[in-house]
C-alpha cells in the first residue's frame, strides 16, 4: 500500500502522522467494542448493595460470586434476597439445558437436511432445477414475523405449543441461507471424484455420505457454527412458543428475568451474571473458532 | 458423462426435507398470511372473510403511522451512522491491518443475543446507576435517562444497536474494499494524494456497487427491529418505541388480533419489498464504476 520508495519526505511524514491518528481511532473503537463485556463482568462479580456507591468504579464492587450463585438457584431465598436478588426462585441450569438442547437439535436437523437440498441443487441434474432454487431464495425475502402468525396457529393446533418440538420444528429442516451457503461451496466440487465413485458403483446416497460430505467438511463446520449460534440468539419464536418454565430457553428467560423488579429496583449483578451465562458458550466457540467465522461472512456476505 | 436422462427422483429424495420444512413453514404460512389479512381472526373461532376491511383500518389508525414513523425514525439514525462507523472501521483496518485479531474483535458483538446486548446496555445507560452517567457527570452533564424518555429513547436503541453491527457491517465493506485493486492505491500514492483524498476520489466510486448490497441488507434488518424494544422499553415511553414490528407482535399475541396484524404483516412486507427496490435503482447497484 505505502510505497515508501517513491516518495518525498514531506509527503512520507504527513502520512505517518495519519497512520497514527488512525490507529488512534481504530484503538479507540476497539475499546468501546470490547468494553460492554467487561462491564458485564464487572457488575456480575459485585454486590448489589455496593453498586449505588460505587457506581464510576472500574472495579467489581464487594467481589462476590454471589450473583451468580443466585441466578443458578445454589444460594438459599434468604441469602438470595439479603443481595438484592428477587424472592423468586430462578433456576438458570434448566434454561441453559434448554438452549443447549434445542440448539443443538435445530442445528444437526438443519445442517444435514440442508446438505441433502444442496447437494440436489448443485451436484444432480433435473428439470426445473434453478426455478425451485430460486424459490427457496425468495424465503430470504420475508421477514420471519411474516410466518410466524400462521406458524403459531399450526403449533397450537399441533398441540406443541410450550414444548422442544415447537421450538424446533421451524428451523429443523432448512433456512434458505443454509442451502444458499452450501450449495455455492458444492457447486465447486469436481465432477471427476463423483464419476469415479459412480462407475465404482456407489450409488448417490453413498456418494453423498461418503465422498461429498467430507470433501464439504469445512464449510459444514462453519455452517453448524453459526447455526448453533443463530438458534442459541434466537428470541421471538422462542417468545411466541416456549413461554413454559420447562422449556424457556435462556434469552425468553433473560427477558422475563428483566421484568422483574423485586424491593424496588432491578437485580443488576444478577441480571448480568444470567447475561454473561448466555453469552458465555458463543464467545468460548468465537475464541476457538474466530477465524473461520470472520472467514465466513466476508464470504456468504457479498457472494 | 452418464448423464442418465435426469435424475429427478433422486433430487426429489434429497430435497425432501428441506422441501417439506419449506412448504410447511415458509411457504404455506406465508400464503395463509395473506388470506387472514383478509379475516377477522381472533384464535378462537375460524377466520371469517371481511375483505380489505383490515387495510381500511390501518390506515386510519394512528398507532400505526406512529409505529411507521417511530420505525423511520430508528432506520434512519441506525443506518447512517452505523453505515458511517462501519466505512471508517473498513477503511481503517484496509489501510492499517490485516490483523485478525483486530477484526474478529469488531465481529464479536454481531454473534452475542441482541437479547444480552439491549440488557447490557441497558444496564451501562440506567439513569441512576449506569457507567455511562457517571461518566457523564465527571463531565458535569446531568444524567440521562437513556431509556425513559420520549425524546431520547429511539436514538439510544438505535445506537445500540449500531455497536451490535458495526463490525459486521465494517468487514463486509471491507471485503469489498479488499476487491479493489492495489494498483490503483499504488498509482494515487505515487501521485501524492493524501488519504483523505484518495478516499474521496478512488476509494468511494469503486466501492459504491458493495455499499448498495450492504445498505439494502442492513436497511431490511434494520426495519425488523424487534428484540431490543422488547425487553427495554416495550414500546414506551408512551409510544415513543412502539415500532412495526412490535405493534405487530401486540396486535397478534396480546390482543389476539390476528386478521389485522396479518395485514400489518403485508404491510410491512410491501413496504420492506418497495425500500429495497428504491435502493438498487438509486444506488444503481448492478453496475461497477471499475473498468
Amino acid at each position: 500500500m505505502t510505497l515508501a520508495r517513491s516518495g518525498e519526505p514531506p509527503w512520507w511524514q504527513r502520512v505517518r502522522w495519519q497512520r497514527a491518528a488512525g490507529w488512534v481511532v481504530l484503538g479507540l473503537l476497539v475499546l468501546i467494542t470490547l468494553f460492554p463485556f467487561y462491564w458485564m463482568l464487572r457488575i456480575s462479580l459485585s454486590d448489589n448493595r455496593a453498586l449505588a456507591a460505587n457506581a464510576g468504579s472500574m472495579l467489581p464492587a464487594d467481589l462476590t460470586l454471589g450473583a451468580f450463585e443466585r441466578v443458578l438457584g445454589l444460594s438459599s431465598l434468604s441469602e438470595a434476597r439479603a443481595q438484592g436478588g428477587s424472592g423468586a426462585s430462578i433456576d438458570f441450569w434448566r434454561y441453559l439445558v434448554n438452549s443447549v438442547v434445542t440448539s443443538a437439535v435445530i442445528t444437526a436437523g438443519q445442517v444435514l437436511f440442508s446438505a441433502m437440498a444442496a447437494y440436489a441443487f448443485a451436484r444432480l441434474r433435473w428439470r426445473g432445477r434453478e426455478a425451485v432454487f430460486f424459490v427457496f431464495l425468495t424465503a430470504l425475502m420475508i421477514p420471519p414475523i411474516f410466518t410466524a402468525l400462521p406458524n403459531f396457529v399450526l403449533m397450537r393446533d399441533l398441540n406443541l405449543l410450550n414444548t422442544y418440538a415447537a421450538i424446533i420444528l421451524p428451523f429443523f429442516f432448512m433456512t434458505p441461507f443454509a442451502v444458499f451457503f452450501l450449495r455455492q461451496f458444492m457447486l465447486g466440487i469436481s465432477r471427476e471424484v463423483e464419476e469415479a465413485a459412480r462407475i465404482d458403483g456407489a450409488g448417490h446416497l453413498r456418494t453423498f455420505f461418503r465422498i461429498i460430505l467430507p470433501m464439504s467438511r469445512a464449510p459444514l463446520m462453519t455452517l453448524t457454527l453459526l447455526a448453533y449460534i443463530t438458534a442459541w440468539n434466537e428470541y421471538f419464536w422462542p417468545l411466541l412458543v416456549g413461554q413454559g418454565e420447562n422449556v424457556r430457553v435462556l434469552t425468553v428467560a433473560l427477558g422475563v428475568f428483566r421484568s422483574q423488579t423485586p424491593q424496588g429496583s432491578p437485580d443488576w449483578a444478577g441480571l448480568m451474571a444470567a447475561t454473561l451465562l448466555a453469552a458465555l458458550p458463543v464467545i468460548a466457540l468465537f475464541v476457538a473458532f474466530g477465524r473461520r467465522i470472520v472467514d465466513s461472512i466476508q464470504f456468504s456476505g457479498i457472494k | 458423462m452418464i448423464a442418465r436422462r435426469g435424475e429427478g427422483r433422486v433430487a426429489l429424495l434429497f430435497l425432501l426435507p428441506a422441501g417439506f420444512g419449506f412448504v410447511l413453514f415458509y411457504a404455506w404460512p406465508a400464503l395463509q398470511t395473506f388470506y387472514l389479512s383478509f379475516t377477522d381472526y381472533s384464535l378462537l373461532a375460524t377466520p371469517n372473510w371481511v375483505g380489505a376491511r383490515n387495510y381500511a383500518e390501518a390506515m386510519s389508525d394512528r398507532k400505526f403511522w406512529n409505529a411507521l414513523l417511530v420505525t423511520g425514525e430508528y432506520v434512519l439514525i441506525n443506518i447512517s451512522v452505523q453505515t458511517a462507523v462501519a466505512l471508517l472501521i473498513a477503511v481503517l483496518m484496509h489501510r492499517l491491518t490485516k490483523s485478525s485479531v483486530v477484526r474478529g474483535a469488531l465481529l464479536l458483538p454481531y454473534l452475542i443475543a441482541n437479547v444480552v446486548v439491549a440488557l447490557v446496555w441497558y444496564t451501562m445507560l440506567d439513569a441512576q446507576l449506569g457507567i455511562v452517567n457517571a461518566a457523564l457527570t465527571w463531565f458535569g452533564i446531568d444524567p440521562v435517562a437513556f431509556f425513559g424518555e420520549t425524546s431520547t429513547a429511539i436514538p439510544t436503541i438505535a445506537l445500540v444497536n449500531v455497536w451490535r453491527h458495526m463490525g459486521y457491517t465494517a468487514l463486509l465493506i471491507f471485503a469489498g474494499l479488499q476487491a479493489i485493486p492495489k494498483s490503483v492505491y499504488e498509482a494515487a500514492a505515487i501521485d501524492g494524494a493524501s488519504e483523505i483524498r484518495v478516499f474521496r476520489t478512488v476509494t468511494m466510486p469503486l466501492l459504491r456497487p458493495v455499499l448498495a448490497m450492504v445498505l439494502v441488507l442492513t436497511v431490511i434488518g434494520s426495519f425488523q427491529i424487534f428484540d431490543t424494544v422488547a425487553v427495554t422499553t416495550k414500546g414506551g415511553p408512551v409510544d415513543a418505541t412502539r415500532v412495526i414490528y412490535f405493534y405487530i407482535y401486540e396486535k397478534a399475541f396480546q390482543q389476539f388480533d390476528f386478521g389485522y396484524a396479518a395485514a400489518l404483516c403485508v404491510v410491512l412486507f410491501l413496504i420492506l419489498v418497495g425500500v429495497a427496490l428504491a435502493q438498487l435503482r438509486l444506488l444503481r447497484a448492478g453496475s461497477s464504476d471499475l473498468d
